[in-house]
């Protein structure tokens, strides 16, 4: 194809989703278009599949039977969104192989957030609320995005992620409730996850790289930082209820805008984690491959006998 | 490292008795009774069927979007294959 046909083919495109017409796998796209694409969609799983480890270190601990059905199933829902979200990135022309590779050789990134460590059970009320509650602010504008698989995974993701919100603020809400310790330990969650949670939403607009491209793909229909507000200003309410103290002493209801005015973030924080030198990162990335060099055997023991089903199946029939 | 890896199945599932079984989503599976009870749990943890079908995904042949002309455009022109073509005075009822 000639610079001039791919120019006039990338003018329809663009046009097409304008239109808010959506893009379907065997349709033409972009390279860069597929390339953005599996770059988010991977991430987005990977931060799936890495977000259950933090969180498998409390089934086996919850506190009752009803916290620990619901923590696993949270945590199965986490597994059910990577798998929606790893098959709709292979729609792209990637193979599940290399998406994994991508992941366990540190090529691919995930979710700065799943490498802080998860120290008391009020951790899991706190990952719910903020961290669920965060997600939820960057998920749902992807439900209208242009990629049609995508979208449709998405659709799929925030219908079942409000509960696990819900579970969080429930969690936080009876230590709250509860003795001075517990409540102790809530606002010591709070303490510790209020800023990551901020900084999932990501870096400022101004040294926001992809943001532009991301608009006009739907990919993103606000900035971070509109995101961020909209999560402050939906959580110090929240925060207020659980009789919780937010740990930003610049925190202060801006009654001109109408929105919470907030301290300074430490980005220097968010860009060493991004770099791998966070609290668990070398952690998650430990258990996840042992994960699964450990169930390599099972995944061929499968193959082999399915192999072994259908020779026989065909042998019989010619016999 | 596996030596093979476990092939794409397509899931379709019905969410109840008189609808059809729509596509929703793919998955990986060594075989077709793993294939179902791997779109059991992904698929439908909240009720959402009664019936899944799977289907490896290498058994579908799908239409090219770049012969979309050739394959869907002859539709457009013959428009007597809708009821509103024909006129019909205002008189005549139930047609």
């Amino acid at each position: 194809m000639s610079d001039k046909e791919v120019k006039n083919l990338e003018e329809i495109f663009e046009a097409r989703i304008a239109r808010d017409e959506k893009i379907e796998p065997k349709d033409w796209m972009p390279e860069k278009y597929r390339k953005t694409h599996i770059r988010q969609m991977s991430q987005h799983a990977h931060s799936e599949i890495v977000g259950m480890l933090p969180e498998g270190n409390w089934i086996s601990r919850a506190p009752s039977l009803r916290r620990k059905v619901a923590l696993l199933a949270k945590v199965q829902d986490e597994a059910g969104h990577g798998l929606y979200l790893y098959s709709a990135c292979e729609t792209l022309g990637i193979s599940r192989e290399e998406l994994y590779d991508q992941l366990h050789s540190g090529k691919a990134k995930y979710s700065s957030i799943f490498n802080y460590p998860t120290v008391t059970w009020a951790d899991m009320g706190a990952i719910g609320w903020l961290v669920d509650g965060a997600a939820i602010i960057n998920q749902v504008p992807l439900c209208s995005t242009s990629y049609g698989p995508y979208a449709r995974a998405m659709i799929r993701v925030c219908k079942e992620e409000s509960f696990h919100q819900r579970q969080g603020f429930e969690i936080m809400l009876k230590l709250s409730q509860g003795t001075q310790e517990q409540k102790d330990m809530a606002q010591d969650a709070l303490n510790r996850w209020w800023w990551p949670s901020l900084m999932m939403l990501g870096p400022t607009d101004a040294e926001s790289v992809h943001t532009e491209q991301s608009m006009k793909w739907k990919l993103k229909r606000k900035s971070n930082d509109e995101l961020r507000q909209q999560f402050i200003d939906q959580t110090v309410p929240q925060a207020d209820l659980l009789g919780l103290t937010i740990p930003d002493p610049d925190l202060k209801f801006n009654e001109e805008t109408g929105h919470y005015d907030f301290g300074e973030i430490d980005w220097e924080e968010f860009w060493q984690v991004v770099k791998g030198h966070g609290p668990c990162n070398k952690k998650r990335m430990k258990d996840r491959v042992g994960a699964w060099e450990r169930g390599a055997w099972v995944r061929d023991a499968a193959m082999a006998y399915a192999d072994k089903k259908e020779a026989r199946a065909k042998k019989r029939k010619t016999a | 490292m596996s030596k093979k890896n476990w092939p794409l199945w397509e899931v379709f599932v019905r969410s109840k008795n008189g609808l059809e079984h729509r596509h929703c989503g793919s998955l990986h599976a060594a075989d077709a009774e793993m294939a179902m009870s791997n779109a059991r749990d992904v698929y439908t943890r909240r009720s959402e069927g009664v019936s899944i079908w799977v289907v490896e995904s290498s058994n579908i042949l799908a239409s090219n979007p770049e012969n979309n002309g050739e394959m869907f455009e002859p539709a457009a022109d013959k428009v007597y294959r809708h009821p509103t073509f024909y006129d019909l005075p205002d008189e005549v009822k139930h047609m």
